[in-house]
């Protein structure tokens, strides 16, 4: 169990007759058990889509009402780089979001092969690597706050091509600060369960034959990344 | 011992770096993709790389490809379920557009209202005034 194994022997037969001081009495095998664990998150998993997809949907009907607004209002999403509007914000915490959805399914592969080490140093790394998303967001609701880009009747923003008597622009922020606010709190819950788990993964709780919390984490994790990775070309892309 | 074996031994850093790049690289490609303009197609390709992306983090990351199929089963309900959430939505959203107020024309041979219907051109309503106390009645 200690030795640090980068394959896991094929032929078994570590641990299975030994009792794991994480087996539930009411579960007949570990396996039994970490199955019935993974499928409540799935179905955890598909309350998450369904929640989002809604707010999707809302998003799709007031962009097909005010499409002029939409398209207007998108552009403040976006940074000028070189003279071009480019989505520098979205697009690097798409990046962020990415390669810390890689840092945690490499951290679950250590924890499934006993190499602790690695395991807290990859989830401290997703955990960092969430920090920086939430700076990014920071910065960008700052800018949007100072400029007035506000959701509802809080929107107070003077730009020229404002047109009058619509309410396209207040309503394309609301959705903008429900959503990407909405994914925000997943992500920091995501970062207190990651601290979580880093603490246990360094006290040496996590074994080939007991890595639930770090697998059922990953899975939140990577559903945070999949809302982003369809928040991002939806808010900071459409033309 | 062959299912809990199984359950282990799937995926591995090779596979999931090479997964990491082909997100990034389609990240890219839906920035470029971006700056065309192909019309209202533009949703369509945005959407379509999202959900190629999307598929790519369900089956490598969460590890459906080698999972038991009741996750995937799961999984695909769930987004079912939303693709007819989005359908129906389509469908009524695109099928509407004549009762928009948005898309009213002005109504400028209608007859105009007469001033006494007119809210605006009316004559102040008048205070209220407490209606007579009903003569009591005897019995």
């Amino acid at each position: 169990m200690s030795t640090t194994t980068t394959d896991v022997p094929s032929h078994g037969g570590h641990g299975e007759h030994e009792h794991n001081p994480y087996h539930q009495h009411h579960f007949t095998t570990m396996e039994q058990q970490f199955d019935t664990s993974k499928l409540g998150m799935w179905l955890f998993i598909v309350t998450e889509i369904l929640l989002f997809g809604g707010l999707f949907v809302g998003f799709g009907l007031m962009q097909h009402r005010y499409p002029r607004e939409f398209i207007e209002a998108h552009e403040h999403l976006k940074q000028l780089i070189g003279g071009h509007p480019f989505p520098l914000y979205g697009a690097v915490n798409t990046i962020v979001l990415l390669v810390s959805s890689w840092t945690m399914v490499m951290g679950v592969n250590a924890a499934q092969t006993n190499q602790k080490d690695k395991t807290v140093r990859y989830l401290v790394i997703t955990i960092l690597l969430a920090c920086v998303f939430l700076v990014i967001k920071y910065v960008e609701y700052s800018h949007k706050f100072h400029d007035g880009l506000l959701p509802g009747k809080f929107y107070s923003h003077q730009a020229e091509d404002l047109i009058k008597g619509t309410y396209g622009y207040h309503t394309f922020f609301s959705f903008y600060f429900m959503m990407t606010g909405l994914h925000g709190i997943h992500v920091l819950v995501g970062i207190v369960l990651l601290s979580w788990l880093a603490m246990r993964a360094r006290r040496g709780d996590f074994t080939s034959a007991y890595y639930t919390p770090v697998d059922l984490v990953g899975l939140y994790w990577h559903v945070v990344d999949m809302i982003w990775i369809y928040l991002f070309p939806l808010y900071y892309l459409i033309s | 011992m062959s299912t809990h074996t199984e359950s282990h031994s799937h995926g591995g850093p090779k596979i999931y770096t090479a997964n990491l790049f082909a997100l990034l690289f389609l990240t890219i490609i839906t920035v470029a993709a971006a700056s065309f303009n192909f019309g209202s197609a533009n949703v369509i390709i945005a959407l379509a790389i999202a959900s190629v992306k999307a598929t790519l983090v369900a089956l490598f990351f969460m590890h459906l490809v080698w999972d038991k199929p009741i996750n995937s089963i799961i999984a695909i309900a769930g987004f079912l379920f939303l693709g007819i959430f989005l359908m129906f939505d389509f469908l009524d959203v695109t099928t509407r557009d004549g009762l928009q107020p948005r898309n009213m024309t002005p109504m400028e041979n209608a007859t105009p209202v007469p001033d006494t219907m007119n809210p605006l051109k009316a004559a102040p309503p008048k205070p209220f005034e407490p209606a007579p106390a009903a003569p009591e009645e005897h019995k």
